[in-house]
Formats: C-alpha cells, sequence, structure tokens
C-alpha cells in the first residue's frame, strides 16, 4: 500500500484536480446508492407510504414545498430525492453488470478470434464491424423494441452493444502477442494456450481494458436512460433515472419542473465522475502520451 | 561582420547545462558542456545512447520543450549569445543561420505537404525572393543533393521517396538557406549501411560548397572519423574528451574513448571477440560523486571516487577528464 | 479505381443483405403482428385467414424469401396502422429529419473544431481546460434531458422559442424545407442544438487530441528547426494531420445524429422518421421499423464510403484499393 502511495500513479493522480473531483464524485455517487434508501423515510414502491395529498410538492426551498421532500414531490407523491436514490441503483446495477458482461464476453471472442484466426476470427470481427458502422443507441433500442421492456431485456440489449469494443481490442494485443518469437518458443515447448494466454495476452491488455470499461458504465447509464426515456427500457415498476426523467417530462409543460429535472442531474453527476476519471485513467496508463 | 568573425568562433558552447525535471527526478543531459567550432569545420559530437547529445543540439536552436529548460551557459554563435535571445531573434536564426537534420528523415517530414511545399517554407521564410526565383532555387538544391527530374520531385509527397531519398530532402531543406552551420543528428543511423555512405559523403560535399561548419552528432566513431575535423566525447551530460580526429581516434587520453575505439569492428585485424565497455550507463537522474565513469573503467582508483575530474591539457591536441589518462601506447 | 468500387460496392450490398437477415429474424421472434391488422373481437377463423394474408403460416425461410424478393422489387410492405406503403410513409419525413441532422452537424463542426485546435494547441491554458471541462460535461449529459430543460427554459418559461413542431415549410425542388422560412429556423433551434451537443463534445476531443498527438510528431519539430514560427507549425503542418482521425469518426458521428434524432425528435414533436420510428415501436408496425432500419443502414454505408473518398482527398498515403 506505501508502495501504491509513493507510485508516480498515485503522485499524479493527486495532482489532477479532475481525477481527485472524478473519483470523488464516483465515491459519493457509489455511497448515496448503497446506504441512501435506508436514509430516506419514504419507500417510493411502497403505495401504502404515498399520499395523493402530497402530489407536485415544490422543492423546500420554493413557496409550498414542504420539508419531508426536499427536491419536491411527483403526481403520486412520491418523494423525487427518495425516487432518485432508488432510481440510481437501478441505473448503476445496470451498468456494472452490463460492462462486466460486455468485457466477459468480448474478452473472450476477442481471445478466440485472436488466437484460433481464419474462419473464426473472419465471422466475429465482421459482426463487430458492421456493428460498430451502427450506433449503439440505436441497435439497443432496435433489439429493445423487439425483446420488449424488461430489466434483464436492458441487459441484454447493452451487453450485445458493448462486448465488440473489448474483442477488438484483445483480438488486437493476442495477434501482436502470439507473433512475438517467445511467445512461439513457448508454444513450441508444449506450453498450454491457457498459460499464454494468462501470462502473456492478458497482462499486455489489462491496461486498455480497465480504461474501456470504467468509461463504458458511464455510456450504458446514459443508454440505458434513453431507452427508457423512449419507454422501451426498463418497466415502470422498476424505474431508473431515465424513466423518473420520462415521467417528469410528461408534466415539465405544467412548470413542474423538479420531478425530471433533478433525476437529470444526477445522471450527469454520475456520468461526469465516470468520464472525468476515466479520462486520466487513459491518459496515465497510456505509455505513448509519456 | 567579417570583423566579428575574425574575433569569435563560429560558435562557441560554454558551460551548457539542460536539465529536465519529471517526476522522477531531474534528468541532468547535459551538464556543463563547452566546445568551440570554427568556421568550415566539422566537429564530431560523440557518445553513447541517452548521453545528452541531441539535447545538445536542441538547445542551440532553442528548441528544448517543457519539461526541459537551459538551466545555465551560453551559446554564443559569433559572439551574440543565443540563450539570452528571444523567440524572434531565434526565429531568424533557425533555418537561416543554423540548421538541423533529423535522425529519422520517416517521420522528419510532414506528409500531406508536398515535398516543393515543405521546401519553398523555408525560403519563404528567410528570403524575400518571388514564387518562380524560389521554385528554382528549390529546383536546384534537389538537384545538388543528387535528386534527378527535380521539378516533378517537388510535386511529389514524402512517402514517394524512400528512407535515402527522403534524407537528401531532409539535407536540400537544411542546406537551403545557405546557413553558416548544420546541426545532424544521427544523420544515418535510421537508413540502410549502403545508403549511409552516399548520404555521409553528400553532406561533405555540401559543406564544402557551401563553405558551411558541420556539427555531427553520432554515437559512431568509424563516422566521424571520416567526417569530422574535431571530435568531442560526451559521457553523462559532461565532455570527457576533445581534440583533433587523428589525435582522439589514434591515441585517446580517456578510457572511454578508448573503449569506443575498440568497440569498432576493424574488418582488417582478425579478433576472436569484439571488445566492449563493461557495465551501462549510470542513471542519469542520479550520478556518483566523482567521475562518473569509474565503475565502467578499467583504470579507476579510489581517487576517482572522491574527486572530479577537470578537462585538462593531455599529449597532442587533446584535453581530457580524467585523473589517470592514458599516454600514447598506453593499452587500456 | 474501378475494381475499388466494384469491392466497395459488393461489400455494402452484403453488409445490407446481413442487415436484411438481422431485422428479419429479430421481427420473426417477437410478438405477433396478426393481432395488429385483425379486430379486437376476432374470431380463430378470420385470425388463420388474416394469418394467411400476412403469409405468417408459412416456414420462416420461405417467409424470409418472400420478405427478401419484395424488398429487392421495391416492395417495402404497408403499414398496419397508417395503411399506407411504410417507404412513403419514410420518405415522406425524411426531409425533416435530414435537415435537423444536417444543422445540428453543421453547428458541432462549427464550434467543435476551433474550440479544439485551440485547447490542443495550449493545452495548459485556463480557456482549454474550461472547454474540455464543458465538452467532458457535453458527453455526460443525457441529451434528451438537455433537451427538456432548453424546452423548460426556452418555451415554457421564456416562451422566445417553440416548444414543438416544425413550423412553416416552403418547397424548394419538391421537398418541404424549414430552412427556407423564417418560422422554420425558429421551430429548428432548439431540436437542433439539443441533437449537435453530443457530437459537437466528441468532435472537439477528437480535434484536441489530434492536435496534441501531432505537436509530438518529428515534422512538427523539423518545421520549427527551419525557423517557422510556433503558430504557423501548429495550423499549417498540425491542423491538417490533425484533422485526420476527426474525418474517421465523421461518418459514425453523422449515424449517431441520424440515431439520436429519434430521441430529439420524440421530444420536440418533430414529424421526422425519427419519431416514426418511435411510434411505430409502441404500435408494433413492423413494415415500417423494417424499412427504417433498411433505408438507415443504406444511408450508414453510403456515408461510410464517403468518408472513404474524404479521406484520400486529404490524406496522399491513403489509395482506394
Amino acid at each position: 500500500m506505501t508502495g501504491f502511495l509513493r507510485s508516480e500513479f498515485f503522485h499524479n493522480y493527486r495532482r489532477s484536480s479532475s481525477a481527485v473531483i472524478g473519483s470523488a464524485l464516483m465515491l459519493g455517487f457509489a455511497f448515496a446508492v448503497m446506504v441512501g434508501p435506508f436514509l430516506v423515510a419514504q419507500n417510493p414502491y411502497d403505495i401504502a407510504a404515498l399520499d395523493l395529498m402530497d402530489s407536485y410538492k415544490p422543492p423546500v426551498w420554493l413557496e409550498g414545498g414542504d420539508p419531508r421532500f426536499p427536491l419536491g414531490t411527483d403526481g403520486q407523491g412520491r418523494d423525487v430525492w427518495a425516487s432518485i436514490l432508488y432510481g440510481a441503483r437501478i441505473s448503476v446495477f445496470i451498468g456494472l453488470v452490463a460492462m462486466v458482461a460486455s468485457c466477459t464476453i468480448g474478452t473472450l471472442l476477442g481471445l478466440v478470434a485472436g488466437f484460433y484466426g481464419g474462419i473464426v476470427d473472419s465471422v466475429i470481427m465482421r459482426i463487430a464491424d458492421i456493428q460498430l458502422s451502427f450506433p449503439s443507441i440505436l441497435i439497443a433500442l432496435f433489439l429493445m423494441s423487439a425483446v420488449g421492456t424488461g430489466v434483464d431485456k436492458v441487459l441484454i440489449a447493452l451487453t450485445a452493444v458493448g462486448w465488440v469494443v473489448y474483442a477488438r481490442t484483445v483480438r488486437g494485443s493476442t495477434l501482436s502477442e502470439i507473433e512475438k518469437e517467445y511467445v512461439q518458443a513457448a508454444k513450441v515447448a508444449g506450453l498450454p494456450n491457457h498459460k499464454i494466454i494468462r501470462k502473456h495476452v492478458l497482462p499486455n491488455v489489462l491496461t486498455p481494458l480497465i480504461v474501456i470499461a470504467t468509461i463504458q458504465v458511464g455510456t450504458f447509464v446514459l443508454i440505458e436512460a434513453s431507452l427508457s426515456f423512449l419507454g422501451v427500457g426498463v418497466p415502470i415498476t422498476q424505474p431508473s433515472l431515465g424513466l423518473l426523467i420520462k415521467n417528469g417530462f410528461d408534466v415539465l409543460f405544467s412548470g413542474l419542473w423538479w420531478t425530471s429535472v433533478f433525476p437529470g442531474i444526477a445522471i450527469m453527476i454520475l456520468v461526469f465522475g465516470i468520464n472525468l476519471f476515466g479520462d486520466f485513467l487513459r491518459d496515465e496508463l497510456n505509455p505513448r502520451l509519456k | 561582420m567579417m570583423a566579428n568573425t575574425a574575433q569569435h568562433p563560429l560558435l562557441e558552447v560554454r558551460d551548457l547545462h539542460t536539465y529536465f525535471h519529471t517526476f522522477s527526478g531531474t534528468v541532468k543531459a547535459v551538464n556543463g558542456v563547452s566546445f568551440a567550432i570554427n568556421e568550415g569545420e566539422v566537429m564530431g559530437l560523440v557518445g553513447e545512447s541517452g548521453g545528452g547529445k541531441s539535447v545538445v543540439g536542441f538547445s542551440i536552436l532553442g528548441l528544448i520543450d517543457s519539461p526541459g529548460r537551459i538551466e545555465a551557459g551560453e551559446i554564443l554563435l559569433e559572439g551574440q549569445n543565443l540563450v539570452a535571445a528571444g523567440e524572434d531573434r531565434l526565429r531568424a536564426i533557425r533555418g537561416r543561420e543554423i540548421s538541423m537534420v533529423f535522425q529519422d528523415p520517416m517521420t522528419s517530414l510532414n506528409p500531406l505537404h508536398t515535398v516543393g511545399k515543405q521546401m519553398d517554407e523555408v525560403l519563404r521564410l528567410h528570403s524575400d525572393l518571388d514564387a518562380e526565383a524560389r521554385h528554382a532555387a528549390c529546383v536546384e538544391m534537389l538537384e545538388s543533393v543528387g535528386i534527378s527530374r527535380a521539378a516533378d520531385r517537388l510535386k511529389a509527397y514524402p512517402h514517394q521517396f524512400s528512407g535515402g531519398m527522403r534524407q537528401r530532402v531532409v539535407i536540400a531543406i537544411a542546406m537551403l538557406a545557405r546557413p553558416k552551420l548544420i546541426i545532424a543528428d544521427e544523420p544515418t543511423t535510421a537508413l540502410d549501411v549502403t545508403i549511409q555512405s552516399q548520404i555521409l559523403k553528400l553532406m561533405r560535399a555540401q559543406i564544402a560548397d557551401k563553405g558551411a561548419s558541420m556539427i555531427l552528432i553520432t554515437h559512431d566513431l568509424a563516422v566521424v572519423s571520416e567526417m569530422a575535423d574535431h571530435i568531442t566525447v560526451l559521457y553523462c551530460g559532461n565532455v570527457v574528451e576533445r581534440g583533433r580526429t587523428r589525435d582522439v581516434i589514434e591515441n585517446p587520453s580517456h578510457p572511454y574513448t578508448r573503449g569506443l575505439i575498440d568497440s569498432i569492428p576493424d574488418t582488417t585485424k582478425r579478433l576472436d571477440r569484439l571488445s566492449q565497455i563493461p557495465g551501462s550507463v549510470p542513471d542519469i537522474r542520479n550520478l556518483p560523486h566523482g567521475c562518473n565513469f569509474r565503475d565502467r573503467c578499467p583504470r579507476a582508483q579510489a581517487r576517482c571516487a572522491s574527486e572530479e575530474p577537470k578537462l585538462m591539457p593531455q599529449h597532442a591536441s587533446l584535453m581530457a577528464a580524467c585523473h589517470f589518462p592514458l599516454e600514447p601506447g598506453d593499452t587500456a | 479505381m474501378l475494381g475499388y468500387l466494384l469491392k466497395r460496392l459488393i461489400q455494402m450490398v452484403l453488409v445490407l443483405w446481413i442487415v436484411s437477415v438481422i431485422v428479419f429474424l429479430m421481427m420473426s421472434f417477437t410478438g405477433d403482428p396478426v393481432f395488429m391488422v385483425v379486430p379486437i373481437d376476432a374470431t380463430d377463423a378470420e385470425i388463420a385467414q388474416a394469418r394467411r394474408l400476412l403469409g405468417l403460416d408459412q416456414s420462416i425461410l420461405v417467409q424470409y424469401w418472400k420478405f427478401l424478393t419484395s424488398l429487392l422489387q421495391g416492395d417495402f410492405g404497408r403499414s398496419y396502422v397508417f395503411r399506407q406503403p411504410a417507404m412513403t410513409l419514410i420518405l415522406e419525413r425524411l426531409p425533416a429529419t435530414v435537415e435537423m441532422v444536417i444543422v445540428a452537424m453543421v453547428l458541432a463542426v462549427v464550434v467543435a473544431i476551433p474550440l479544439g485546435v485551440y485547447a490542443g494547441a495550449n493545452p495548459d491554458g485556463r480557456l482549454s481546460r474550461m472547454i474540455m471541462a464543458g465538452s467532458l460535461m457535453g458527453i455526460s449529459l443525457p441529451g434528451f434531458w438537455v433537451g427538456m430543460v432548453l424546452i423548460y427554459l426556452f418555451a415554457v418559461t421564456w416562451g422566445v422559442f417553440p416548444s414543438s413542431g416544425r413550423g412553416d415549410t416552403a418547397e424548394i425542388f419538391g421537398l418541404r424545407i424549414s430552412l427556407a422560412t423564417w418560422d422554420g429556423w425558429h421551430h429548428i433551434a432548439l431540436p437542433a442544438i439539443t441533437l449537435s451537443l453530443g457530437t459537437m463534445a466528441i468532435l472537439l476531443r477528437m480535434t484536441r487530441a489530434g492536435m496534441m498527438e501531432v505537436s509530438r510528431q518529428d515534422f512538427m519539430k523539423f518545421a520549427r528547426a527551419k525557423g517557422a514560427t510556433r503558430r504557423d507549425v501548429l495550423y499549417k503542418h498540425g491542423l491538417k494531420n490533425a484533422l485526420i482521425p476527426v474525418v474517421t469518426i465523421f461518418g459514425l458521428q453523422l449515424g449517431d445524429l441520424i440515431a439520436f434524432a429519434t430521441i430529439t425528435e420524440t421530444i420536440f414533436s418533430w414529424p421526422g422518421m425519427g419519431k416514426l420510428l418511435i411510434d411505430s415501436i409502441y404500435r408494433a408496425d413492423r413494415p415500417v421499423i423494417v424499412v427504417y432500419l433498411m433505408l438507415v443502414a443504406l444511408i450508414f454505408v453510403v456515408i461510410n464510403f464517403l468518408v472513404d473518398i474524404v479521406y484520400t482527398l486529404i490524406d496522399p498515403r491513403i489509395t482506394l484499393k
């Protein structure tokens, strides 16, 4: 640990205000998501806890605000702040799980493509090429329109969109690695493939994967929000931040801005934090820039 | 101007210190280097990779970028200190009075501009010639570096040339404004062996033809022994030996120079094994006290660890920084 | 050159064919469109009849074959909802989308390139840091949320811009164009700004990265050794090199704009093909979704082809092979 604290990485981290701010935003968000629901009085999913008399209360600093609802309430008397804390859990959960799934599947396919080459490689990479020439949001939108709404279905759509970058990165680095003489020698000497992969390929590709994975969580949170906003993402029983915005949008023209603006700010804080930190990681871990 | 040149050498570097401030410490790339070069002379600047040779070249042109900085010293071009000169003055000097040839011709030309445009740029910056006269000058210059059909070639892009041809183009650009001094930084290292000698011949002819001086930066003593009038040997950012080429090559007095010479493959003698200097260049961020070379030196004694040797006159034309210098006839 | 064109053409057809297979497969696994065409109180016999009429009673290969042959004959099916040819519906709405995408793209380029060049040329400056923070904000914001905030501020609160619709259009070469009327400009402003923000941020960051990357190149130092000013070196030698990666992603960004136009059009009730797509998804109007996807695939393939051509115009090292 002291070794890490003295490392150049940590030194640069402390000197980079964007890295510190980014990680602080991420950690703060993670904290709010984990313990938040225990801090608010109302469970927004418990119909019994809702009171229609409390509906459309503005934020507490505006006239008519209620101290029980710091960011106001929606049409069912649901506390916006509580909804955000619960909704952020769903958004973050989807982002993280879809990232892990994409990374696992993409890395495996990349290894297979790079290692075995031939027809397997061509098929995987052609699919990747075609997929990359279409915007992720459109592919996800199309998949969702076909499979219907649901958290599991959003995860499937995001994974189907997200594996490509990992596959390409891992394949490239696998190819350059297995061409090296010592790996060829190890192969001739009978070192099993999984050892070659573990010892030579994965360590080399780990750094770019960390950067891609970090930023991808933010991208996924945004795509999920867009899908849910369009009504083809999560179901209304499990409202993510995006769905909260959609619900708020329906009453925006009546001037009830707080039900949609605050969930958007929550998304922004999360994704901005991830991107700030991801940028720092990319600059720091990219040896070409040094 | 003529009076000036009589009083001063063309270029004099005095006690130059160029440091790079990085996280892992201050890299003293150039740490007190002095030398002088007269009009029409060729000086070889020799040392191992990482010995600070290129940094000397960039310091002279004022092209040291952050985190590097010239910490101390003077660079006098005809008596005028370039370290103190402003950017405008330096720009007027770059390419006009002092120009530079880089190591890798594959990367020193802009891939998106034609060769003609890149040559023309020098004349637009440093002359009042009209487009037609500039074009004529470029054609003439390109022909003089041995590129045929020069007028056509001006319209070509760098990727349409081979490495050797590109280095000819780079040399043509460097010579175009008739500079007084050329700094050639490993001009042949990136080229095929057969092309290397052609390029060296070309450079020698160009300098002789235009009466320019040259600083030839290289790790290759064989190259400087053919080209240079004087040799300055750098080790860890310091000058360890300098003198006339003949004296340095035949009877060096610094053990480091001896080591460099012994590691040149000599085709006339049959050796069982090519000798090499043991060990490697010490960490330049954390130099040992005393003589920097002592850990690799066969002659090192206790004094070498306690006291840093100063550059002192030796036999013939040589100056060397060594407590126990070699005499003619000594082996290392 | 002819060989290249032929090769590209074959590639394009291949991509479109694969897209048609995927689109068809996805569509046949989901939902039963027969309920879109029969009345709610239809009898089993009526449903079976409708199924036969739609060809849904046949094997999947036969269905695909019919689907493909009718696509090739220019028969793209009729919308279940509008009872009109799906292609006609989409083509009617295409100009509105294209015009919004073009305005957004122009806006993004005009803002992003100069700011990106500046930030790349002065990476440590205070203004550069602000530009970069702003651009990072741009890629961290949900675009639809920005659109909503703009509507709330400019339409609901201040009432300076309309919140929805396309406004007056004028006919130019048979196309109805908003940009020909003042009212049209007034209506397109908010959606176009909303749509452009993400692309603006990405182009800006690419331009900056390109500038910084190119600053490290030997030829930049060589140009300075010739005596050129730092500024000239940056703009005359650096910029063009820095823009090569920007051109590469330009095509992708154009695709992204078309994709995100679906969301923007939904928010601003912009009568383009994106809004039609979302409406069709809600109503499971399969033929419209299929035609939209095939048309967009064709557009993307053509854009990629054009980007390759532009590439060769900028970079002499690249030849069409």
